[in-house]
């Protein structure tokens, strides 16, 4: 196990809020591990404490058999971290960060170039750019780099591809996926479902507590309904019908289609024919199997 | 069709680095409008220009009916504008950062306490107007900036990636006030990199290395690239990216 928490708490303010609420998790070595959650769930909160940073109210936990309290200084030199926001320098440039970083862990950039090429090479061009005249996107490649140029043994991404390009977040996701190969261990969380899907397992985490943790095979697996598309007409228009529908269960916009689950006795053909018959000629409903983003969203409406 | 924003070789420098090259376009009232781009193509800097705050290098634009060289100020009052960074106070309440801006764009004392209301209201956020905005989750800041950037009843919304970093339920609740907003004839020029949402505009343009290589529906963009969705479009086109090789 790299990381295993008990019971972990955290607890803010004189209003007493519970950020993390007897967190149990265990992290292998080698695995890739989703933390999943609405916004304000307590993600960063577990990633703060694991990382050293923020003092536990309650439980324990271990980083690579460090506890998090006892040891911070051996953890912090085994771990690297990237925080959601502002971990950089603003007035260095890219290259002066990079080797800032490298500095404070006894390492050079061209021991561990290797480990950071994939992503680095996008914003080298750059280099002697500030920081804080980089794009958003850019900066938090530039972050990743700085996580990652002391080869540390655990990864802790607190959503590194928030502000990221589609292609660039395909690069992002296979470099972890090779970091992992070399043995790296790593705790991440995202907004983006489909990066979810491409952890090793994921926890669901709402409120501050761990409502699951499957891999994403077996949390699809597990979503119970029958899932529809439906296409035809303006959308947004057609969500709105579909919405007030006595039959519909739930109803939202999923890219170019809608995604629909009915309640129970209502039947696909009946719904086409109120669409048709509300002038949506065109209607269409498909049967179609739930990803992780329809988990999540039925997961939020039932809790 | 009224055009509310045009631009024509719309172009920003920084020394010899071309931020934004020769962009020249049109967005008509009401249009829910995609600014799409990689990291770095220039979406932020035109939108800077667009909206006042950045003095383009030369070209031509004009936003709500003005000049982006001479009437800065008078877009700064026609528009509504939510930076890629946060752009409410953080230890302000909730009411406060309302009272705040409605009051920097000159409404009555009346009328701030009647969009407070209407505000707090309509974003189902009653029992938060006494607490921090530091204290709200990040998709409901967002709901708020948005509703808070809408105050002074603008003609044209600019959105720099309202949404990076919002859930997934929270992202269609924002996407709702979008298509509320758009509904009642504001424009809304957004920028985002979650590809689900670029099906939800009208028109989008899509940027690689500071020009637009694209613009068009999402439909129509997916037919004339043989796409199965947008993803798969700005993939073709965002390939071929010079910059970041
Ligand atoms: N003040 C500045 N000085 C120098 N270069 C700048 C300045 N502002 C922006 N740039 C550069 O201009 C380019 C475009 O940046 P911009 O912020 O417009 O990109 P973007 O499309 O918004 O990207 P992202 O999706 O990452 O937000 C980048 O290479 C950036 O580093
Ligand atoms: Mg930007």
């Amino acid at each position: 196990m790299m990381i295993v928490t008990e019971q972990l708490k955290k607890v803010y303010g004189k209003e007493k809020i519970v950020a993390v609420d007897n967190v149990n998790l265990s992290v292998d070595k080698g695995e890739i591990f989703g933390l999943i959650g609405p916004d304000g769930a307590g993600k960063s909160s577990i990633f703060r404490m694991l990382t050293t940073l923020l003092i536990p109210d309650g439980g324990s936990a271990t980083v690579n058999g460090f506890d998090i309290v006892k040891d911070y200084k051996k953890i912090r030199h085994c771990i690297g971290y990237m925080p959601g926001r502002f971990s950089l320098y603003q007035d260095l440039t890219i290259e002066e960060n990079l080797q800032f970083f490298a500095t404070v862990f006894n390492t050079t950039v061209s021991e561990n170039y290797h480990l950071i090429k994939d992503i680095y090479c996008q914003i080298e061009p750059f280099k002697d750019r500030r920081a804080g005249k980089l794009s958003g996107g850019m900066k938090q490649k530039l972050a990743l780099c700085c996580a990652l140029i002391h080869k540390p043994e655990v990864l802790f991404l607190d959503e590194p591809t928030t502000g990221v390009d589609v292609v660039s977040r395909k690069e992002f996701w296979d470099m972890l996926k090779n970091l992992k190969q070399m043995g790296l261990t790593i705790l991440v969380s995202t907004p983006y479902m489909n990066e979810a899907a491409l952890c090793d397992r994921i926890a669901l985490i709402q409120s501050g507590k761990i409502l699951s943790v499957n891999t994403p095979e077996k949390l699809v697996n597990n979503y119970g309904e029958t899932l529809y598309t439906v296409t035809g007409g303006n959308m947004y228009k057609l969500l709105n019908l579909l919405r007030s529908y006595e039959g519909t269960d739930s109803c939202f916009a999923f890219g170019n289609s809608l995604h629909l689950t009915l309640k129970y006795q209502t039947k696909k053909d009946t719904v086409v024919a109120y669409l048709q018959e509300e002038g949506f000629k065109d209607a269409a409903i498909q049967e179609t199997i739930p990803g992780i983003e329809d988990c999540f969203i039925k997961l939020l409406k039932t809790n | 069709m009224e055009t509310v924003i045009y631009t024509k070789k719309l172009t920003k420098r920084f020394g010899n680095f071309i931020a934004a090259n020769e962009l020249s376009f049109e967005v008509s009232k009401g249009e829910i409008f995609g600014f799409l781009g990689a990291n770095g193509a220039g979406k932020t800097t035109a939108m800077r220009m667009l909206c006042g705050l950045l003095m383009p290098s030369s070209g031509e634009a004009n936003v709500a009916g003005f000049d982006v060289y001479t009437e800065t100020e008078k877009i700064k009052q026609n528009i509504g504008y939510m930076s890629q960074k946060f752009s409410l106070y953080e230890d302000l309440t909730v009411a406060e950062n309302i009272r705040f801006y409605a009051g920097i764009y000159g409404l009555s004392f009346a009328e701030i306490k009647m969009k407070t209301d209407e505000l707090l209201t309509k974003l189902d956020m009653r029992s938060e107007a006494k607490k921090l905005v530091s204290q709200l989750p990040l998709g409901w800041k967002q709901k708020l900036a948005f509703s808070v950037s809408l105050v002074h009843d603008p003609k044209i919304v600019f959105l720099d990636e309202p949404t990076g970093g919002v859930d997934p339920v929270t992202r269609r609740q924002f996407w709702d006030l979008i298509y509320y907003a758009a509904g009642k004839g504001v424009t809304v020029f957004v920028t985002t990199h979650y590809m689900d949402e670029a099906e939800y505009c009208d028109r989008v343009s899509i940027m690689v290395d500071g020009v637009i290589s694209a613009l068009d529906s999402p439909g129509n963009l997916k037919k004339q690239m043989n796409a199965p969705d947008m993803e798969d479009v700005f993939y073709q086109l965002a390939r071929k990216a010079k910059r970041s090789e």
